[in-house]
């Protein structure tokens, strides 16, 4: 299911010789007590994992359009940048960092990130999805403008689910719109 | 209890402005206890005008029962807010024969209808048997007897609930349904989401999916056995299909970018997704699931494109775009070269379409007063009615009976499932004892 390049190869093998706390999870299934349900316990690599009482794991069937998970678990945090309501524009004092990180792509071909998008708690869950998308692709602009590949980016976006604070004013939301960039491989 | 699931949930009942979190137990003994505790249940919101119609459930004979069937009955049906029963303690009698029914003093009591009943054990089940006499005119309007499987008298409850639902308001119920639901717990740099599933008023919470990574917008197949939602197990957004029976899921969506806001067609057989190109603008494209080939592009706009919802002749989308500069409504047929259409202008923000299952009203999310409520659009005129007063309402969906619609709210920080009458604005609540529940999806009828 892994769409192996050689990038992520060796970016794997990196993060295996560093830690392995990063190693993908072992997919673990439990059924539940009635024995007509089961709980699908996801796994850090992004396996179909799921499984009734019964049932045969090949009805779970991976298809070819999936894409391969981060060889990393986790991922440490570059940078974050953040953003005025409804706005995917970068504000001007976070030009220093986009530049800062640029370069670094630039230098090192082996750097990869993760351009992670988030928005605030307000407003409908999917739309804020593809607001937190918008985000993160104006991170991955700003810094292909300034040298990166588009091979050393990755974006998801989060949308309204991944806050990095919990709370529900207008200072916890400012904090949580934004794009955390997660090195994946250097 | 489920092994997995150590949490009880209850829906509760109370008005907007006070945050209370009560068992069932302890919420009927309140309404057991007094009557002004009682209609609480029906002002929390003044919208709509339909007086609740008296009734009287007596609980039912039989000895030794795991479920106290006209309790569930009763809470069904006070929970509707259409109908408002009478607490115990002001039963003038308990008769559970026609023969002993008194009904001058029922009409004393000003009960318009009175249930009656019995349960008695059927070999490894129960046959439960249902009156419902109208007091005015001493008539007996309904008379059933149902079969239990002896785990089942819960859903034979909700049967009956239904049954007189559709007796006296002319509407069929929807309490022999499922709800499904993503709880989220734990702190924000250790969180945890759970897809969970529970019968309709709450109780047999089961979780069916447990992550470490966001689970979000679960939607049910049409003919109730099944499940999408959207995963991001592995760091990236996948859209699955999963079994509820048998756990046995389908990743039918993985591409690169965002995989997202599935919705069903009516027949079962497509499913609407919002998906992203490479350069991140999202579109809406339809997936047949019963064919290997590509999903196939709806909408193609620079603008954000998505939440897509089936009309219910499946023949056109109902979607949320940005492509006038705010959100708002637009539909568009699944036919070659189709322009959409423009379907809300009231308020800056409108999203999240659903349609009723009339296919003649839209439960939205729209932005009034710097809040974001639910509103109705009625499809044809466009215009919108606002149905809840939170600040942070979400997730609009309808139940199977359109006569109610089930919604993700924010109540002092807490995220709680709400449900919002349409006719009568009466609004009910289920929260959990710890973390966040959010993202309803209402099942058809078992």
């Amino acid at each position: 299911m892994n769409r192996l390049n050689p990038l992520f190869t060796l970016a794997a093998l990196i993060a295996v010789s560093f830690t392995l706390a990063g190693c993908p999870k072992k997919p673990t299934v439990k059924a539940g007590d009635t024995g007509s349900s089961a709980v699908t316990q996801t796994s850090d690599s992004g396996a179909n994992t799921g499984r009734g009482t019964g049932a045969d794991s090949n009805a779970v069937r991976p298809l070819s359009d999936t894409r391969g998970a981060m060889p990393s678990g986790e991922g440490e945090l570059g940078a974050t940048i953040r953003f005025e309501y409804d706005s995917s524009e970068i504000k001007a004092e976070y030009q220093p960092i986009i530049a800062s990180e640029a370069k670094q792509l630039a230098g090192n071909r082996h750097l990869q990130l993760r351009l992670e998008g988030n928005t605030d708690e307000r407003g409908s869950a999917e739309y804020n999805i593809a607001l937190g998308e918008r985000r993160a692709q104006a991170v991955k602009k700003a810094l292909m403008l300034l040298g990166a590949n588009d091979s050393q980016l990755a974006t998801v976006s989060y949308g309204e689910e991944r806050p990095v604070s919990d709370g529900h004013d207008e200072s916890a939301w400012a904090q949580n719109r934004r794009v955390d960039l997660v090195v994946t491989a250097r | 209890m489920p092994i997995f699931f150590s949490a009880h949930y209850t829906w509760c009942s109370v008005p907007m402005s006070k945050t209370h979190q009560r068992r069932l137990l302890a919420l009927w003994l309140l309404l057991g206890s007094a009557f002004s505790a009682h209609a609480q249940l029906t002002v929390d919101i003044t919208k709509g005008n339909t007086s609740p119609i008296p009734i009287a459930v007596v609980p039912f004979a039989g000895d030794g029962l795991p479920v106290d069937v006209a309790q569930v009955v009763d809470a069904d049906l006070a929970r509707s807010g259409r109908l408002s029963p009478l607490p115990r303690a002001s039963m003038p009698q308990r008769p559970n024969q026609a023969t002993q029914v008194d009904f001058l003093q029922w009409k004393l009591v000003k009960t318009d209808y009175l249930t009656i009943g019995r349960v008695r054990p059927d070999g490894a089940g129960f046959v439960v048997e249902v009156e419902l006499h109208n007091v005015l005119t001493g008539e007996r309007v309904l008379g059933v007897a149902m079969n239990s499987t002896g785990t089942g008298l819960r859903l034979a409850a909700h049967r009956i609930a239904d049954l007189i639902y559709e007796k006296i308001i002319g509407v069929p119920g929807a309490f022999a349904t499922r709800i499904a639901y993503v709880a989220v717990e734990g702190p924000v740099a250790a969180r945890r989401w759970r897809l969970v599933v529970a019968d309709s008023d709450g109780e047999n919470p089961v979780t069916i999916v447990d992550s470490k990574e966001p689970i979000m917008s679960p939607v049910w197949s049409p003919d109730g056995t099944k499940l999408a939602y959207v995963s991001f197990e592995g760091r990236v957004s996948s859209v699955f299909v999963q079994s509820i029976q048998t756990g046995v899921r389908e990743r039918v969506s993985g591409r690169a970018g965002i995989n997202g806001a599935p919705a069903w067609s009516p027949d079962g057989h497509r499913l609407a997704l919002a998906l992203s190109q490479p350069d991140g603008n999202v579109d809406v494209f339809v997936k047949d699931l019963n064919g290997d080939g590509p999903p196939l592009r709806v909408t193609d706009d620079p603008a954000i494109d998505t939440e897509p919802c089936f009309s219910m002749d499946g023949q056109s989308l109902y979607f949320t775009s940005d492509r006038a500069g705010r959100p708002q409504i637009y539909q568009i047929r699944l036919a070659a070269g189709e322009r959409p259409k423009r379907l809300t202008f009231e308020g800056s923000y409108n999203a999240r379409p659903r349609i009723s299952p009339d296919g003649k009203t839209l439960a939205v999310v729209t932005q009034d007063q710097g809040a974001y409520r639910i509103a109705r659009v009625d499809v044809a005129t466009g215009q919108s009615v606002i149905l809840t007063t939170g600040r942070l309402d979400e997730s609009p969906a309808f139940a199977p009976n359109g006569q109610t619609v089930i919604y993700s709210a924010r109540e002092k920080g807490r995220g709680v499932l709400a449900s919002v009458a349409i006719d009568s604005g009466v609004v009910t609540r289920i929260m959990a004892p710890s973390g966040d529940i959010r993202d309803p999806a209402w099942s058809p009828r078992l």
